[in-house]
């Protein structure tokens, strides 16, 4: 009986060994031990450049947010604009947390059948006209042209959805997607 | 000499409430062979130096018990001493048969509940059928059976518990005497838990447990597998449930298989299968859930000594609400003004982005052991390994990966010594030490929200009943906690700077990498915690308890690292690295009164915290793709006060009602504001028809009413790039107060043993009543979950 009770107990105690054992080995596998690896964000737009160009010359709008996710709001700077003019637009995105700089407007315009812009205005800025298109016909908006109207202050909204429906009525709750840039400029018209 | 054993546990209706030291175990000794009684047989109560003789009629009694699982030893002259486990609980008759013909055990049945852990606290056991009833559903809606209890819900299938108004990292859950350690921090992390792994559960209100950890602030959920009969048999339990809502089910089953020489091997297993679950007006989309779970414990008891092993894994995949992946605060602010969501899909069973999978591993092992005239040793091992995959709507290459990747890894050991040689009096004392590492994969591509760390724990514990006579028993413990969390985190030098850290803590960093700084926090904490507390008897009917629990909780690490974008949220979530532990004190009364006819419990707490961590609301912060909401931790004073009543009545022998009622009001007492995310008040009303001649038909009424929360904080001012201006978000309002009928109806039916089958019907908001609950995350985006059909066959063998 007693022989019965230790060998029982070495069996227990050997059990208990083996599966220490294997969880020493398994903690060991993971390599949390090390330093971590840095996680630079890829899909990141830092910077939407417009550059609008007239026959007086060329004005900009930009939007700059170095730090992503992080607490520093985007800069957002924007030229006057001339009243009752046409401005043929063009806008570029960049991810400047690489060196050099990565253009997302390629990427953009590679898969133009899953982007789009779409601008919403207020005040003196009268028109926004698409002048691209995708595979399929439907506007993306990295090329547009924008008509001012009469002197005054006027508000430029410019989203970049991902994914949209398409085509769409350049509403954006019934396009849908998902919202990669959506930055609103204040501009001064004279 | 072998001889046949048949347990039979009657209890009375109290079962959910009851908790009595003044119990009788009536017991009667038979020969199975022709029923005559066996006199002269000893009883001893193992452990408790208890002992009787059974008399000419066979019986014998024994007075003053505690409610709980009894190890009794049963020897008579003509045979061999054998055990038999018996459950008390109130009043318990048990007939022990002993038979020399017959080798086979045709049945075993053992109805109770789980011992209670403790003497003075408000503590509370969920039915073995409130859990089956609930059997398709998670843990959290199970518990909601409890007063007190309410959830935290992400949608229908992400439930968490919350106890007297506290939540998360407040509640420790016990799963088979293993502290879970999957993640609990999150809102959107339910427990990883299958609700029919255990047929034990219940819910210790408050830090009175210490024995299981001494930051269990809001309570402890104890789960565990109900006590195999030392003895040979055979027998297995399967539940079928099919939904409506979801259009799907569930099933379940294990088998148990025990031997006389108190070796007994069980396995479990449960797959879940749900589609999008459906709002009365809409389909909530990509809202289903696959989950599947399997248990299997090996083990030996006896009465020197025993041991166990017990292995259990658990999957879930659960797909997030589609309207509630948005881009950004004006999506938000546009969802909280519309009555519909943005997405309605037809229904489908398939899950896509955004949803979450969480696979849950645990491996105990245990061994105990009894020293005559002294006590018991016992000592545990256990592994635990949570990997959580959390996918969001994203393009190109990176569609289909993970957005957060997390593999969370615990061992710890503890032991513990039990003396309880002097009758009415036990001390137990004991040691944890605990070892966690998590890692959170970069392979993402996305800055981690919770970084790689590692933590370390250290406790010791003692806690004592004495009775001081047959009115007064009083316990108390004291226990001390070490922990210590090393982690090496990224942070944006931006928000290194925002945060004031370059200033507090210039001296962890460890590599400046330009844009993003490598710092290594480590931080320790010393925790006292203790409880002190007393249950007397005011007859054999009304009973008093009153607890006071000091417990102190180290931040965790969603409180203290926490940083950066939640995408399936859209919040940016900030922790602070300044937060240190917070510290409750706490006083709960209860008192009780439960006989056949009827009983009531009434149960007011008062908690006072003090640095209590929360997060709520605070801001916006503006990125290129818009607005987000700041949601960021502070530590506060507060006070949490309330009342849990219930109250049943057997009107006569087929009808009975029960009625309870909760409520709780949280308040920061340095703002002089309300707390967020307090539960409503609620009220549950039912009344029940029972006719036990024809086969046990049960048919139920319940009433749920939830008030609307009237004290929540301000909401908050942000800046609209849509609208150009200054708007309130409306995040913190509450809804409206709503009203819930549900149907239940159940009978058992005899196929080859008595009552083997019992099939239920259940309909859940009945009257497919649109409401939406202040404490569901997606309260924003849709109406809550409307009727819900449910069938459910049970079938034991």
């Amino acid at each position: 009986m007693k022989t019965s009770t230790t060998m029982r107990r070495n069996k227990t105690l050997k059990t208990v060994l083996a599966l220490s054992l294997m969880a020493t080995v398994l903690t060991s596998c993971s390599s949390d031990d090390d330093t971590p690896e840095i996680v630079n964000e890829e899909e990141i737009i830092t910077t939407m450049t417009v550059t609008l160009t007239s026959a007086d010359g060329t004005a900009t709008f930009q939007s700059q947010d170095l730090d992503g996710d992080g607490p520093n709001a985007p800069i957002i700077t924007a030229d006057n604009l001339t009243a009752n003019t046409t401005y043929v637009g063009s806008i570029e995105l960049l991810n400047e947390t690489e060196t050099p700089a990565e253009d997302i407007t390629e990427e953009v315009a590679e898969e133009s059948n899953e982007h789009q812009f779409f601008f919403s205005l207020t005040g003196s800025l009268a028109e926004v006209a698409y002048t691209d298109e995708d595979a399929d016909g439907n506007p993306i908006g990295l090329e547009f042209e924008l008509t001012t109207g009469d002197a005054g202050s006027g508000t430029i909204t410019i989203t970049l959805r991902h994914e949209p429906t398409k085509p769409n009525d350049g509403n954006l709750t019934e396009a849908g997607g998902e919202t990669d840039i959506a930055q609103t400029f204040t501009v001064v018209v004279e | 000499m072998k001889y046949y054993l048949y347990v039979f546990a009657i209890f009375c209706s109290s079962f959910i409430y009851a908790q009595d030291c003044n119990s009788i175990l009536l017991g009667e000794i038979v020969d199975f062979h022709d029923n005559s009684t066996l006199s002269g047989a000893t009883i001893n109560i193992t452990g408790k130096n208890l002992s009787t003789v059974s008399k000419e009629n066979g019986k014998f009694t024994f007075k003053n018990l505690c409610d709980g699982v009894l190890e009794l030893e049963i020897s008579h002259p003509e045979c061999t001493t054998k055990f038999v486990t018996v459950t008390i609980n109130g009043n318990t008759f048990s007939e022990i048969r002993l038979e020399h013909h017959l080798e086979k055990l045709n049945e075993v049945k053992v109805i109770g509940d789980v011992p209670k852990s403790t003497n003075s606290a408000q503590e509370n056991i969920l039915s073995v059928k409130d859990i089956e009833r609930n059997s398709g559903n998670s843990l959290g809606d199970a518990l909601k059976k409890i007063v007190g209890v309410s959830t935290l819900n992400t949608g229908g299938n992400i439930v968490k518990p919350i106890i007297q108004g506290l939540n998360g990292s407040r509640i420790l859950i016990l799963n088979n005497n293993v502290r879970m350690q999957d993640m609990e921090w999150g809102e959107e992390h339910a427990p990883n838990v299958d609700v029919n792994a255990n047929q034990n559960i219940s819910v210790i209100k408050g830090a009175a447990a210490i024995e299981y950890g001494g930051d269990a602030i809001g309570g402890v959920i104890v789960l565990e597998p109900l006590p195999v009969i030392r003895t040979d048999s055979l027998f297995g339990k399967t539940q079928l449930n099919l939904s409506s809502n979801g259009r799907g089910g569930n099933v379940t089953s294990s088998l148990t298989k025990s031997y006389k020489s108190g070796l007994y091997i069980k396995a479990q297993g449960s797959y879940k299968k749900l589609g999008d679950l459906e709002a009365p007006d809409y389909i909530l989309s990509n809202t289903g859930i696959n989950e599947s779970g399997l248990s299997l414990n090996v083990g030996k008891r006896d009465f020197k000594q025993g041991w166990e092993g017990y292995y259990s894994y658990f999957n879930s995949e659960i797909g997030i609400l589609r309207a509630s992946h948005i881009g950004n605060v004006d999506d938000l602010i546009n969802a909280i003004n519309s009555d519909v969501p943005s997405v309605i899909n037809d229904f489908t069973y398939d899950i896509t982005q955004p949803y979450q999978e969480v696979t849950h591993h645990l491996g105990k092992l245990s061994y105990y052991r009894r020293f005559e005239g002294f006590g018991k040793w016992t000592t545990q091992y256990d592994f635990q390994q949570n990997r959580r995959f959390e996918y969001d709507i994203r393009v190109g290459d990176d569609a289909d990966k993970a957005s957060l990747d997390l593999k969370l890894t615990t061992h710890s050991v503890l032991t513990n010594i039990k003396f309880d040689a002097k009758e009415g009096f036990y001390l137990k004392v004991g040691a944890l030490g605990r070892y966690q590492t998590n890692f959170a994969n970069p392979d993402t591509g996305v800055r981690r929200l919770i970084p790689d760390y590692d933590k370390y724990d250290f406790g010791l514990f003692a806690i004592g009943s004495y009775e001081l006579n047959k009115d007064w028993t009083l316990d108390a413990g004291a226990r001390y906690d070490f922990s210590r969390i090393d982690s090496k985190k990224f942070y944006r030098v931006s928000r290194w700077e925002e945060r004031g850290y370059d200033v507090d803590f210039a001296d962890i960093i460890i590599e400046d990498l330009g844009t993003q700084l490598l710092v290594n926090p480590v931080f320790d904490y010393h925790n006292f915690s203790g409880t002190a507390g007393f249950h007397y008897e005011l007859n054999d009917k009304d009973h008093l308890r009153f607890n006071y629990a000091y417990s102190q909780r180290a931040p965790n690490p969603s409180e203290l690292f926490s940083d950066g974008l939640h995408h399936s949220a859209a919040r940016i979530e900030l922790g602070d690295l300044r937060i240190k532990s917070e510290t409750s004190s706490k006083l709960s009364v209860s008192l009780e009164r439960n006989t056949s006819k009827w009983g009531y419990t009434f149960a007011p707490f008062l908690n006072s915290m003090k640095d209590f961590i929360l997060v709520e609301p605070t801001g916006v912060e503006f990125t290129i793709r818009g607005a987000f909401p700041i949601w960021s931790y502070r530590q506060t004073d507060a006070i949490l006060l309330g009342v849990d009543a219930s109250l049943y009545n057997n009107w006569s022998s087929k009808v009975r009602t029960d009625h309870k009622f909760a409520w709780v009001k949280g308040t920061d007492t340095e703002t002089d504001t309300p707390l967020i995310n307090i539960p409503a008040a609620n009220f549950t009303n039912s009344i029940t028809y029972t006719i036990p001649k024809w086969n046990n038909f049960l048919v139920s009424l319940e009433s749920q009413y939830v008030f609307e929360q009237t004290r929540f904080p301000d909401n908050i001012e942000v800046f609209s790039p849509e609208q150009q201006e200054n708007v309130i978000l409306d995040i913190n309002t509450p809804p409206d107060a709503y009203h819930l009928l549900s149907l239940n109806t159940e009978a058992s039916f005899t196929l080859k043993n008595k009552n083997d089958l019992t099939v239920g019907l259940t309909a859940s908001n009945l009257l497919n009543t649109n409401y939406r609950d202040y404490l569901n995350r997606q309260r924003y985006f849709v109406d809550d979950m409307g009727r819900n059909i449910s069938l459910r066959l049970i079938f034991n063998y």
